[in-house]
């Protein structure tokens, strides 16, 4: 699973109101070697939600990203650099995300995470 | 450029993996996967940036969207999902043996995606549980969940829809696998409702089935003309007319408005 993928997941157990974001326990990361893209990235930038992005890539030992940042340092090629690596390149193979609200785990397996709720969940 | 001489590129079966729990590329499948290949040259000049298949099980169709849109350079974000955990692991063999990626996700239809994903997928791919069976075969585990689609086949569909709406993009598109006994017309008239034109990509009859890959796609007039229609409370003598190619309707000119024909 790559920090993209964790930006667009959130915990929808009944009854919690504030699932967004997962927090991430990091048993295993792997790092792919992707193309940049960055029409892509600057497309992403404004949907990402980059406080989450930045503490979930920190969670996955990578913590070359800023705290906060604006549309603005787009335009710097370290900085693009920086936000594809973190965004695409690093992917949590083994580990859990965990509900903000509630502490329920969703595992993740070979890369998969398992977002399916029990039935007194829904 | 050189490599639109090229046929497009699709799964190949020989690599495309298998467990006994999870659907093999079928009719239905290879439907879809030709559906899209009709469709290619206008899905390669809508340069979808993020693209979804719901219930993925082999991987057969999602690895082809990939290779085909990446064989013209089109970079996209690819996400899969499944019920059944194994299809996803199948998946992934599957998409590794082609060398393209998407990301995985055990969940009900997209459980965990529906609030930040909403409005951002381009093109949503499915191929459904669509046999008509009794209701409490519907979600069961492993492969009976592949197919049971409960009450005329709409029970799974029927709640993938409004899903589907929810995460396309404004310019987002919808691909369907229905069987005629799933009523495809009825399911075009409910997301016209919805604001979506639809027309038939392929229509397809082997010895026991006949299947429709129907398109989706918004349309502003449409919605429009839907809400007017609202309006027109006594009017509801249409739906016979209408059949499946509703987006392709004639627009009656006194229901246009003048700032209604940008799209
Ligand atoms: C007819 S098979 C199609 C598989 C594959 N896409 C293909 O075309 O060969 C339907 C798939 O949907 C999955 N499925 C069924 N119900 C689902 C649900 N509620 N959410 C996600 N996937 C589901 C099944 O596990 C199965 O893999």
């Amino acid at each position: 699973m790559r920090l993209l993928t964790h930006n667009m997941l959130s915990s929808n157990i009944k009854g919690v109101t504030n699932g967004f974001p997962l927090r991430i326990e990091a048993e295993k990361v792997v790092e792919k070697v992707v193309e940049m893209n960055a029409d892509f990235l600057k497309k992403m930038f404004e949907k990402i939600d980059w406080k989450a992005f930045a503490d979930a890539s920190r969670a996955m030992g990578y913590a070359e990203l800023p705290e906060e940042a604006d549309s603005s340092m787009l335009e710097s090629d370290e900085f693009l650099q920086r936000y594809h690596h973190a965004l695409l390149e690093l992917h949590l193979e083994e580990g859990a995300l965990i509900c903000p609200e509630t502490g329920r785990r969703f595992p993740v397996n070979k890369g998969i995470p398992n977002m399916l709720l029990h039935e007194d969940e829904v | 450029m050189a490599s639109s001489m090229l046929p497009p590129r699709t799964a190949q079966i020989r690599l495309v993996s298998s467990h006994k729990e999870v659907y093999e590329p079928d009719d239905d499948s290879f439907a879809l996967v030709d559906a899209l290949l009709a469709d290619r040259s206008n899905l390669l000049e809508h340069r979808p940036a993020l693209c979804m298949e719901i219930g993925c099980g082999s991987g057969y169709v999602i690895t082809s969207l990939a290779l085909m849109l990446e064989q013209e350079g089109l970079d996209a974000f690819y996400i899969a999902t499944d019920i059944n955990p194994y299809a996803l692991s199948v998946t992934h063999q599957t998409l590794e043996a082609h060398g393209v990626h998407a990301e995985l996700i055990n969940t009900n239809i997209a459980q965990g995606l529906e609030n930040r994903l909403s409005g951002l997928v381009d093109v949503i791919v499915v191929n459904p549980p669509y046999v008509p069976t009794p209701e409490d075969e519907v979600g069961a585990e492993g492969i009976t969940s592949s197919w049971a689609g409960g009450e005329n086949g709409r029970s799974v569909i029927d709640r993938i829809l409004p899903v589907a709406d929810h995460l396309l993009s404004e310019k987002g598109w919808l691909y369907l696998v229905t069987l005629t006994a799933n009523n495809p017309s009825e399911i075009c008239l409910l997301m016209r409702e919805k604001g979506y034109a639809s027309r038939i990509v392929i229509q397809r009859s082997t010895e026991e089935e006949s299947l429709h890959i129907i398109k989706f796609w918004r349309d502003f007039e449409t919605k429009e003309d839907e809400e007017k229609k609202k309006a027109m409370a006594d009017k509801s003598a249409s739906t016979g007319i209408m059949e499946y190619l509703l987006g392709q309707l004639p627009q009656l000119p006194f229901w246009r408005s003048s700032d209604s024909n940008n799209y």
